[in-house]
């Protein structure tokens, strides 16, 4: 064990899904052409004006709620003021002073079990432009789409001890918005990012060492070997007798090393002060008690859920309610089909691999919960055997195609009738006279061989019991 | 053209209505007036004619609207809000030629009751000033003596209606910026309270304490005014929804100030004031002490801080709502610069004018990281005090009397020079804006000593504005009143 | 408060202003006398007096979610002094 403690803390900044903007009733569509989606408030015209999305404050709360958060009664938008062409109005409305919720906590399963990670504060912001800066000419191009659209930031206390945890956190509160279906979570495209305060400290000393920022990481990838990289670089600059420096360091994706922004960055003063054009926010203690009782079962407690009604091992229901869409997958299949553990398998196994493969969500796969039940009752009912079972789940999950049809269309039904597989058996111990001659004279391993023949000659579709019958019976 | 143009905004609509005269008459007479005294007040930064003549031709021919309070009326507003028929540059070189594609709520509902813009007022750059020294475009000057201030920020607004170039304009009030140069030009300007008015489309200069309100020749043209113009505005967030009384009926209702109980501010009585403005208003007193109200010393302890957490407020305010223009999305940019933070710096340095860089610089020290709590925190604990002393006094008055400037106005470039002597000339207006409550300038006769306007502040509980324009009404018949102007030859 | 031409620029670089070298002066000299004209505030005791950011009486203004599309984006760009059809374009950022 290291001589250092690592200290992490994470701040999340994840894009609300509401229909219109934060500030105006713009559309927060992703991917339309620039600047489609502005307006005089996007653009930051003279005298126009913010009035606050309901949804996104709803939202808010109900962010707040899932993780354990005090809801301040009386929050208030903040200008946090700087220049930059992708900022319309010169300034951010954000919170500061007094955010929407504070104090709450987020339980994570790492490693080692169970660990509980403060939440400092939850607050609400917008979202700046984009700036694409011409690789030809001297000059960058500003989309204002982006501007405005309502994004929470959730800032963890420095409660992480690996750069695992740090991602077992982020998997955590990701899964957490993905249940409230506030937040589509997409690290790629930026609807869900996460920067790093990352430090280290003499272990069993109380003070925190200094921090760097760390920024660019967009994806759970990136911030593991970020982190990692890190650690060892403050680790180093410590064992050599010298000082980690205080700055924002940017996660160079290619060289998988941090890099100081030394110089690109200037010194900020922000100049927060109570945004005079929007009104305090108070929070309805009714409001509230009404979005509690809407709340979903949340990751936690769906994956203990799983454990217990279904016997599943503990890992296998942290995979299965990392993702919404997931467990509601499994659980449809389930109530199909009540096999818990058997599909189950059939998800972690060959569904998440395809998937994998494929680079695509559940949401995105053609095949239904329903037609994953009923491969597996092809199976159980000795239909098909579990060999053949895994060539038709791939014309399923790429056609999404029920089952039973692609394995009649195949005629991929399990030969269970005797007297076909009779003359099947008689063939192939026509076949190898010598193999059945050893074989008698007590080389038992031979069994195996026969059996393969036999499958083979049937394309798979040999019963496997029937099989063995008629040849313990013709060998004995 | 004299007889159309003397009228009153309530006399000349009422004509309109009966069809006793014809839209294209009012606003021919308007522009006769304009043509006449625009070289020498420069009250206007761009007019249109011909589409306000072609408009009026075919309201002439539609006929009056009943529905429409301001049907064929001729008037013109402060050039601080937006506007998609005329160009709105605050007074700016920055906003030279922006041309907004979006619509003030109050330019729309004063469309909408029918009024024709014919054009829109000089004013101090982005409203900072008391003079309109500080437009980029032109000097605007007193109609009473053309070598003096309007005053400001609304001093086109002012000039032009004391001028007889509209019959009524629509200013913005800060810190005192209708109250003032109304006060200036010998005419009535009514701030309403804050929420009363939408600021959608005003270009902000203190977010949280400017409003819009009436400036007019008389006490129920402004009542007819707030009646267009007030309400809630789903697009500002500020807005008051609050039911909007009939201002105008509301006048009907009393003829004297029987019962009223009518505060004056001892820190506001006592200092610094002009033996003739002092004359005056004491007169303003009498009047109405005679038309039967009840005239009380009262205390507002917190007055003397009023200019300091004032303009603390506005600059800091100001420094934040002026960062956007920067060159990027509207406006004038400085095309020499090759890298952005360059465009930014010269973009801003030579299109903004000194007062207004001067002032946002003010309020970036004052929100800067050290300043703050010692500057703009303690500027808005200042504040709350204010607004205490206001409800305090308003638990045994009505109604609050005070001068709006400590002398009539001065002359051009007299202290332009020092800006903190011009903010100081601000003492008795800016309070009002802190605690948001409705105020209200009355002309009350010439000043014995320089023969100019001089005014005093009505001013009422919050959305009290009826009793403003109540006890205005009656003063304003008991005053001898300041006549036409005498600097217009 | 005395301010310094230290001061003055390091608040002009905040603000983006770029201030000529005469410039500088005269606002470190003037802005000397208004600072210090507003630090007569320290003469009162403010100490818990809850601040009054504005007189506004309104809480929780709030909208439905509802995306409309009212502007063109030509003629929200066609106001900037550099665009072409679908960007504002800037000087380079650095």
């Amino acid at each position: 064990m290291s001589r250092h403690e690592t200290v992490i803390g994470l701040e999340i900044h994840a894009q609300l899904k509401t229909e219109s903007k934060i500030f105006c009733s713009c559309s927060t569509r992703f991917g339309g052409e620039p600047n489609e989606n502005t307006c005089p408030v996007c653009f930051g015209m003279p005298g126009v004006l913010p009035v606050l999305n309901k949804k996104a404050v709803e939202y808010g709360i109900k962010m707040a709620l899932a993780v354990d958060c005090r809801i301040n009664s009386r929050s208030i938008f903040a200008r946090k003021n700087y220049f930059y062409p992708d900022l319309p109005k010169g300034y951010q409305i954000s919170q500061y002073e007094e955010p929407l919720a504070e104090h709450g906590r987020i339980s994570i399963l790492s490693g080692d079990g169970e660990k509980v990670i403060g939440i400092t504060r939850i607050h609400m912001e917008e979202d700046a432009g984009k700036s694409i800066h011409s690789s030809t000419e001297n000059v960058s191009y500003v989309d204002l789409n982006r501007t405005g659209v309502p994004l929470l930031e959730i800032v963890s206390e420095p409660d992480m001890r690996t750069p695992r945890e740090a991602v077992a956190y982020l998997k955590a509160l990701r899964g957490i918005l993905l249940y409230l279906e506030i937040c589509d979570g997409n690290m790629e495209e930026g609807s869900f990012r996460c920067d790093a305060n990352v430090s280290i400290r003499p272990r069993g000393q109380e003070e925190y060492g200094t921090r760097t920022e760390i920024k660019n990481m967009n994806s759970f990838r990136h911030v593991q070997k970020a982190l990692e990289y890190e650690v060892g670089r403050q680790i180093d600059l410590v064992e050599d007798g010298e000082k980690v420096v205080q700055e924002t360091r940017l996660f160079d994706v290619e060289k998988g090393v941090t890099r100081s922004m030394r110089g690109k960055e200037e010194a900020h003063d922000y100049r927060y002060f109570p945004d005079p054009d929007l009104t305090p926010l108070i929070i309805d203690p009714d409001w509230v008690e009404i979005l509690r009782a809407d709340l979903p079962e949340l990751p936690i407690a769906r994956q203990k859920r799983f454990v217990s009604d279904y016997s599943l091992p503990d890992a296998d229901a942290l995979v299965l309610t990392s993702e919404k869409d997931l467990a509601d997958f499994f659980e449809t299949a389930v109530a199909e089909y009540n096999q818990p553990k058997k599909i189950c398998n059939w998800i972690m196994g060959e569904l998440l691999g395809k998937l994998n493969e494929r680079g695509l969500s559940i949401s995105g796969a053609k095949i239904t919960p329903g037609q994953l039940a009923a491969l597996v009752r092809l199976v159980d009912e000795d239909k098909i055997s579990g060999k053949i079972a895994k060539q038709v789940f791939v014309e399923v999950f790429d056609k999404g195609i029920d089952p039973e049809k692609v394995v009649e269309e195949k005629g991929l039904v399990q030969i269970s009738d005797s007297s076909a597989l009779e003359a099947v058996v008689d063939e192939v111990l026509g076949a190898h006279p010598d193999e059945v001659q050893r074989y008698k004279d007590g080389q038992k391993k031979l069994l195996g061989f026969f059996v393969g023949r036999i499958i083979k000659e049937t394309k798979g579709q040999a019963n496997p019991g029937v099989v063995n019958k008629i040849r313990s019976r013709k060998l004995g | 053209m004299k007889d159309i143009i003397n009228k009153s905004l309530l006399e000349i609509s009422k004509s309109l209505q009966m069809r006793q005269i014809k839209v294209r008459e009012v606003v021919e007479a308007c522009f006769d007036r304009i043509d006449q005294t625009e070289p020498k007040i420069n009250a206007l930064l761009c007019m249109d004619k011909e589409s306000c003549l072609s408009r009026a031709l075919e309201m002439d021919k539609s006929g009056p609207d009943p529905d429409k309070p301001l049907w064929g009326v001729p008037i013109t507003v402060k050039d601080v809000f937006c506007t998609k028929e005329f160009p709105t540059t605050c007074g700016s070189k920055i906003l030279e030629n922006f041309q907004p594609c979006y619509e003030a709520t109050l330019v729309e509902k004063l469309k909408n009751a029918g009024a024709v813009i014919l054009g829109k007022n000089n004013m101090d750059e982005f409203a900072m000033g008391s003079s309109t020294e500080n437009s980029a475009y032109k000097n605007s000057r007193n109609p009473w003596n053309l070598e003096c201030v309007p005053g400001g920020s609304s001093g086109g607004s002012a000039a032009s209606v004391a001028a007889g170039q509209c019959f009524a304009s629509v200013g913005t009030d800060t810190g005192g910026s209708i109250r003032q140069p109304a006060a200036f030009c010998g005419i009535t300007g009514l701030k309403p309270t804050y929420g009363r008015v939408s600021r959608f489309g005003l270009v902000a200069f203190g977010s949280s304490l400017d409003q819009a309100g009436p400036m007019t020749r008389t006490v129920a043209d402004s009542a007819l005014i707030m009646n267009v113009i007030s309400g809630h505005d789903p697009k500002d967030s500020t807005s008051a929804s609050r039911p909007v009384p009939d201002f105008l009926a509301a006048l009907e209702k009393r003829q004297d100030l029987k019962g009223m109980r009518i505060g004056l501010p001892t820190q506001y009585w006592m200092e610094g004031l002009s033996p003739e403005t002092l004359e005056s208003c004491r007169n303003a007193v009498d009047a109405a002490r005679d038309a039967g109200a009840v005239i009380v010393d009262v205390e507002m302890p917190h007055a003397r801080f009023g200019i300091a957490a004032y303009y603390i407020i506005a600059m800091a305010e100001a420094s934040s709502n002026l960062a956007r223009y920067d060159g990027v999305k509207y406006g004038v940019r400085d095309k020499s610069s090759a890298d952005l933070q360059e465009m930014y710096r010269k973009t801003r340095s030579r299109a903004l004018g000194e007062e207004v860089q001067r002032r946002i610089m003010i309020g970036t020290y004052v929100l800067s990281a050290g300043y703050y709590d010692a500057y703009y925190k303690k500027a808005a604990q200042i504040r709350r005090l204010i607004q205490q002393d206001y409800l305090r006094v308003f638990e045994s008055c009505d109604l609050v009397c005070a001068p709006v400037t400590p002398s009539p106005a001065f002359k051009i470039g007299e202290i332009i020079d020092d800006p903190l002597q011009m903010y100081l000339t601000d003492i008795f207006t800016t309070s009002l804006n802190l605690a948001g409550m409705p105020g209200m300038t009355i002309p009350v006769g010439l000043g014995r000593d320089t023969g100019l306007p001089v005014g005093v502040q009505l001013i009422a509980p919050a959305f009290e504005e009826a009793l403003t324009l109540q006890a205005g009404q009656v003063m304003e018949n008991a005053l001898p009143g300041v006549g036409t102007p005498t600097g217009l030859g | 408060m005395k301010i310094t031409r230290e001061e003055v620029a390091r608040i002009a670089d905040l603000a983006r202003l770029e201030l000529k070298e005469e410039k500088v002066e005269k606002f470190a000299f003037q802005f000397s006398d208004i600072i210090g004209y507003m630090d007569k505030m320290n003469s009162l005791d403010t100490s818990g007096v809850e601040p009054l950011y504005s007189p506004s009486e309104n809480r929780s203004v709030m909208r439905e979610d509802k995306a409309k599309k009212d502007y063109r984006r030509k003629d929200l760009l066609s106001s900037a002094p550099d665009h072409d059809e679908e960007y504002l374009i800037v000087p380079k950022i650095l």
